[in-house]
């Protein structure tokens, strides 16, 4: 296992919720990753946010890990969840609530 | 990088035989799309492994010479 691929294990599985992104949580710099940080403060769930654009290896080792070609990528408990369109599918179904509530991960409100 | 909606049906196409496919150039810039595919191919497939299996027909191209491609998948 590369470096990268074991520094992105330990991300997900020492963070209950990991977003993989474009920019950060407070400065997205991608509609798509800008639009799941938009979904997870709506649910009020904490998260890792990890910027991809600040490390080329970390950017290229996630679409190795997932076998998944895009970012921004949502990880729970260490299970990849989906990218922008899984996880908003997900919160319009509810599914998301029911795999956080799951995963005893807090949501507020 | 850009690639022509046609070129994308073909791929998707070459892939999944029996599906119906739409593609949907949501900028008209020839890198953002939007596809629905529906094929017998993703009966009891998971969200994330009818995406994964879009991904490989395209063989690489996404997140390269493809942007942006929003997928809506499912059972025929």
């Amino acid at each position: 296992m590369t470096d990268a691929q074991e520094t992105i294990r330990r991300l997900v599985t020492e963070n209950p919720v990991v977003l993989f992104m474009k920019g950060t949580a407070e400065q997205p710099m991608c509609g798509f990753s800008n639009q799941v940080v938009r979904i997870l403060d709506h649910m009020g769930v904490e998260f890792q946010d990890v910027n991809v654009l600040a490390d080329d290896d970390i950017r290229n080792g996630v679409k190795e890990f997932a076998n998944w070609p895009t970012i921004p990528q949502l990880y729970v408990k260490g299970e990849f969840v989906g990218g922008c369109d899984i996880v908003r599918e997900m919160f319009q179904t509810g599914e998301l609530k029911t795999l956080f509530e799951e995963n005893g991960v807090t949501l507020a409100a | 990088m850009a690639m022509t909606a046609a070129a994308l049906e073909e791929l998707l196409r070459a892939a999944f035989g029996d599906a119906d496919i739409e593609i949907h150039d949501l900028a008209g810039d020839g890198d953002h799309y939007r596809a629905v595919i529906r094929s017998a191919a993703f009966a009891g497939k998971s969200r994330v492994a009818q995406h994964q299996m879009v991904y490989a027909a395209l063989q690489g191209r996404m997140g390269g010479e493809l942007h942006a491609l929003a997928l809506d998948t499912g059972p025929k």
